[in-house]
């Protein structure tokens, strides 16, 4: 166990090492003169040079890469251009919102899609089930910030339910910072509730064709205690891996979500950034959510064993 | 079942006309590349036709104006109202019709292509496998939207480079589904007695492995059409796509956030036509799954 463990975090180190080199070459691809884009169109000569030199860039590319890894594994970033912080304390101020709506998204996502895959599993063939699986193609063709505005148009500018926009921190009030939640993480949970409603379905009826399912309820087990202790149980492999897999997914429509919902967290933080051509700050998060991604499957893929003893490494 | 024997071709096609999926989503997709084409006749204006006057306007709002030519009056109607600019929201909704299936259809094709060399290379050359497969998986490590605003903030925004910033992280994709491909045709009985018979590569590649690539690669670029149509909404959406001035569900959508408490329509209409569009290409994809390659469907 410890030395698959070992392998597969060693495993992680290249594909890490590709992210980093792709957007290190990023900035350096950038058609014209990195310091010069840097720099901004209101920059003299001096400024540029300046700039030139803190970046090492009359260093060779080999060299350049080296000491910008190094830098990020000390969590410097560097200084954002556009606000003129550095980049870590801008992540540091951002992180909040979007932890906060991306866990009560994963927290309903579950809550909501894994009762409904096990339902039409187990009606397979029935109304419920064409209903839940049409829904689930439905959910994964609309755009999240269509829904994010229809939710806006019915519960917040129509009935007045729900605030339309904004977000308070957790600690001015946990009744605050749910009350301004609820809509954008319902808006994104949508897309992952298809997605995991149709993998949950499709792995739970693989298992209810099995030897052992037949036997416990020719046992006479109840019908409950089959789903939830035969099928469910056995599904969950899979059903936690579509779940790693759509965080890629998730980590996108955050972006989508906090902008429609200006919620001021990493997700905004990059479409400013972009906007501003900030490039440390685009670099800085695009790693850190690709960073998130990487580790998130990665403890996925350990945690096999404990879902499933037969899974011994 | 007829006795007569009928071509592998002819039974995809049967398989095709009974699904539903196939013929609905194709319907659809269909009336969409039709609104795209004819997108001048169907009672439109100038998508970029401004007018102060009439700006902020309800759906269905008239107004009589005087025509620039004749000096006669003529009643002009704001069928899905207008934006903050007093442009006309139904033109620009049809025409933005011709930008996300443009950007759909050149995404898809373009990622096939690419993945499709980098596939077969990845599949066939041994040595180059590890290389090509450890970048495509620091590619993929990166959530695709992310991707995509990376690459697009490095060029001026505009058509090509949403294009680009849209294949990018869809090539990982298809190399690995073509890949995975080349790499079991490999093991085939036929393949194997070609190569003893001293069968070409490029022969190889051509005669045998490229054909089986088709059907897995037509799904997989329905579904690319479908999540780039998706991407390049939002990428206008969010201010770093296409530029403004130009016309696409995207944009209809950005302009209408300031005014959307009072005048939801400039982001309900476009966003309904959006969501059918994504919704029929998805179907047509999930059919086309079930249909063109019944081994493809069990694989997936």
């Amino acid at each position: 166990m410890a030395s698959y463990l070992l392998r597969r975090v060693i495993a992680t180190i290249p594909v890490m090492l590709i992210v980093a080199i792709f957007i290190f070459l990023l900035l350096r691809l950038t058609p014209g003169d990195p310091a010069t884009i840097i720099a901004g169109d209101y920059a003299n000569a001096e400024q540029v040079a300046q700039i030139r030199e803190s970046l090492g860039l009359d260093q060779p590319i080999a060299t350049q890469f080296v000491i910008w890894l190094g830098n990020m594994f000390q969590g410097d970033f560097g200084e954002s251009f556009f606000y003129k912080k550095e980049v870590s304390e801008l992540i540091a101020a951002r992180l909040e919102p979007t932890l906060s709506l991306s866990i009560l998204t994963i927290i309903l996502t579950v809550v909501i899609a894994v009762p409904l895959g096990t339902l039409a599993a187990y009606k397979q063939g029935s109304w419920i089930d064409r209903g839940i699986m049409g829904f689930s193609v439905l959910g994964f063709s609309l755009p999240v910030f269509v829904i994010g505005y229809a939710l806006i148009y019915v519960f917040s500018v129509q009935l007045g339910w729900l605030p339309v926009q904004g977000y308070q921190r957790i600690s001015e009030g946990v009744g605050g910072w749910l009350y301004r939640l609820i809509l954008p993480s319902i808006a994104l949970s949508v897309i992952f509730v298809a997605f995991i409603a149709r993998m949950t379905r499709t792995s739970v009826l693989e298992v209810l064709g099995e030897d052992y399912v037949r036997t416990a309820r020719a046992k006479g087990q109840t019908e409950t205690r089959v789903l939830m202790r035969h099928a469910l149980r056995n599904a969950a492999v899979p059903i936690v891996t579509v779940i790693g897999l759509s965080f890629a997914v998730l980590i996108g429509g955050v972006v989508v979500t906090e902008s429609v919902f200006t919620i001021p967290g990493l997700g905004l933080l990059t479409v400013e950034a972009v906007l501003a051509r900030d490039f440390p700050t685009i670099q800085a998060v695009i790693l850190l959510f690709s960073f998130i991604y990487v580790l998130i499957n990665l403890i996925i893929d350990v945690s096999y064993t404990l879902l499933d003893p037969r899974i011994r490494y | 079942m007829s006795s007569v024997a009928i071509s592998p071709a002819r039974q995809t096609m049967r398989r095709m006309a009974q699904n539903t999926s196939v013929m609905f989503g194709g319907f659809l997709v269909l009336l969409v590349v039709l609104m795209a084409l004819l997108a001048p006749y169907l009672g439109t204006r100038d998508p970029s036709g401004i007018s102060p006057k009439d700006r902020n306007q309800p759906p269905g709002y008239e107004t009589t104006v005087r025509d620039r030519d004749t000096g006669q009056r003529v009643t002009v109607e704001y069928r899905l109202g207008s934006d903050t600019l007093g442009r006309d929201v139904y033109s620009r909704v049809v025409y933005g019709a011709r930008i996300s299936l443009i950007v759909g259809v050149s995404v898809a094709t373009i990622a096939i292509v690419i993945g499709m060399v980098i596939g077969v290379l990845a599949g066939y050359v041994r040595w180059l496998d590890g290389i090509i497969m450890r970048v495509m998986d620091g590619l993929m490590a990166i959530p695709a939207i992310l991707l995509a605003i990376a690459v697009v903030s490095l060029f001026s925004a505009g058509l090509l480079s949403v294009i680009i910033a849209i294949v990018v992280p869809e090539v990982p994709r298809v190399v690995r589904l073509v890949r995975s491909i080349v790499l079991s045709i490999r093991e085939e009985p036929y393949v194997e007695a070609a190569i003893t018979a001293g069968t070409r590569t490029p022969t190889l590649l051509v005669r045998h492995v490229l054909p089986n690539t088709i059907a897995p690669l037509i799904v997989q670029g329905t579904f690319i059409v479908a999540s780039a149509i998706i991407v390049e909404a939002i990428l206008s959406f969010l201010g770093i796509g296409i530029p403004p001035e130009i016309p696409t569900w995207g944009n209809i959508m950005a302009e209408g956030r300031s005014v959307f408490q009072l005048y939801p329509h400039n982001i309900l209409y476009p966003g309904i036509i959006l969501a059918i569009t994504v919704l029929a290409v998805n179907m047509l994809g999930d059919g086309l799954r079930d249909t063109l390659d019944p081994r493809f469907a069990k694989r997936v």
